[in-house]
């Protein structure tokens, strides 16, 4: 299945973060291969019927984070992953991650129990080989 | 040679004795998809006309592509396309006579710019220009518009009346002329939705007075919206003291939903003050931020500016 995004327009979140958090989560669900170049600013522009300075900063920011980047002449691809942030800071996001995870199954009236199992189910339909990709080995410092 | 594709340095109108466009200054960059925004009869079509020599300003200046509004020269209106809100055609014209009645003003003309967007509106080239729906007369102007390819591009309300199938075709055709890096949009338009598709930046004319000109994403970072709640009918007040920033506030049974620009700490603490037991931010989208930016109750101070400041534009990737 390639990279397949869809925005919004009209939503709370800015359509350089759909397109931020679209990426990362067809990346870390295996969607998009390793090898697999990601279209380039102006075709994803095009077919998203977006400004390409939208697309050009949301890939820059994904290199910036690490999970993208760029191959001089050949375009973006899925980064080799070498870990760019400190343990700290990689502590620090997740735990942002899951505290907004666990209110909003709080607001939604879901129990722990059910969270915890939704959680599980999403960990499954990860690529695992994905998932036990050196993430938190190499460049960290 | 300048870095703005349209200067104005406090633009001002009056029709009879009425001040339809009030000291506009602003900055529009070279290479920017450019949103001009603003209820109706709040002046852009005035500014346009100033902009583009049309129509002398009471006070102020503006150039276009660095040079005096007053005084372009044939040259420097060849490069700059302008499509009025009216369409003004030759109705006895075919499609394609239109085309080859108006390459003979251009110096450069652009034959396969022309036919594909009349292609892409699905335009007969033998169709008399005075048969043509809204949306296709729309498609027609355009192309004629884009065909001696223009450094600067000024479209004056292109997406009113049009289906929305034309829309979409007028959204593609826009992204299409980015593909000139220099190239500069400046567009009005009411549809939001479009706008937050393809515009780097914004401003906002509000009753002839510009309010915001700044990009999409300063704007949509500046204005906030929270619910204060009450713990009761009892202690929530019945009106909302002066906050700084405050656009918008309306009172539900024990809560208070208030937008704001550009909050600051101060901001949160006059609600806290008030005896709110929690503050909330809720999320604001663009057109909630845009009604919350023009309503009638809020203040009417503010100018957010980071044209000057921008960022890189066209980062190739």
């Amino acid at each position: 299945m390639p990279l397949t995004i869809s925005i919004l327009t009209g939503s709370t979140l800015s359509i350089h973060r759909q397109i931020v958090e679209q990426v990362c989560a067809a990346v870390f669900s295996g969607r998009v291969k390793d090898d697999e170049p990601l279209p380039s600013v102006r075709a994803l522009a095009e077919q998203l019927v977006i400004n390409p300075n939208t697309v050009a900063r949301a890939y820059a920011e994904l290199a910036r984070e690490g999970v993208l980047e760029s191959r001089p002449g050949k375009g973006m691809f899925v980064s080799q992953r070498r870990q760019i942030y400190s343990a700290r800071e990689r502590a620090r996001r997740m735990d942002q991650a899951v505290a907004s995870l666990v209110s909003e199954g709080f607001m939604l009236g879901f129990s722990p129990d059910e969270v915890i199992e939704m959680v599980a189910a999403k960990m499954r339909h990860a690529d695992s080989r994905k998932w036990s990709n050196p993430f938190h080995k190499g460049g960290a410092r | 040679m300048t870095s703005a594709a349209i200067e104005a340095n406090g633009l001002t109108a009056y029709f009879g004795s009425r001040k339809v466009v009030d000291e506009l200054t602003m900055v529009v960059p070279r290479g920017s998809v450019f949103a001009f925004l603003g209820r109706n009869g709040s002046g852009k079509t005035t500014t346009i006309r100033m902009l583009l020599g049309l129509l002398e300003p009471a006070r102020g200046t503006s150039s276009v592509l660095g040079v005096d509004s007053k005084h372009l020269s044939d040259d420097v209106r060849a490069r700059v396309g302008y499509m009025s809100e009216s369409h003004s055609l030759y109705e006895w014209m075919s499609v394609r006579q239109c085309g080859e009645f108006q390459s003979r003003f251009y110096s450069r003309w652009n034959g396969r710019v022309f036919d594909s967007i009349v292609g892409h509106f699905h335009l007969d080239p033998r169709a008399k220009a005075g048969q043509l729906s809204r949306g296709e007369r729309a498609g027609l102007s355009l192309a004629i518009t884009l065909a001696p390819e223009p450094d600067l591009l000024i479209l004056d309300d292109p997406a009113i009346g049009l289906d929305p199938v034309a829309r979409r075709s007028l959204l593609e055709s826009m992204i299409y002329v980015t593909r000139g890096a220099d190239r500069t949009i400046f567009f009005s338009s009411h549809l939001l939705d479009d706008v937050e598709r393809v515009a780097d930046y914004i401003a906002i004319l509000d009753r002839s007075v510009l309010r915001a000109c700044c990009s999409v994403d300063t704007f949509r970072a500046s204005v906030h919206r929270y619910a204060a709640h009450f713990g009761s009918a009892s202690t929530i007040p019945s009106q909302l003291p002066p906050i700084r920033g405050l656009l918008h506030g309306r009172r539900s049974a024990n809560d208070w939903l208030v937008t704001i620009a550009a909050p600051s700490n101060d901001t949160l603490e006059s609600l806290r003050v008030l005896g709110a037991a929690s503050v909330e931010e809720l999320p604001v989208d663009f057109t909630d931020a845009m009604i919350g930016y023009l309503g009638d109750r809020g203040e009417h101070a503010f100018f957010l500016d980071d044209t000057a400041a921008r960022d890189s534009f066209g980062v190739s990737v």
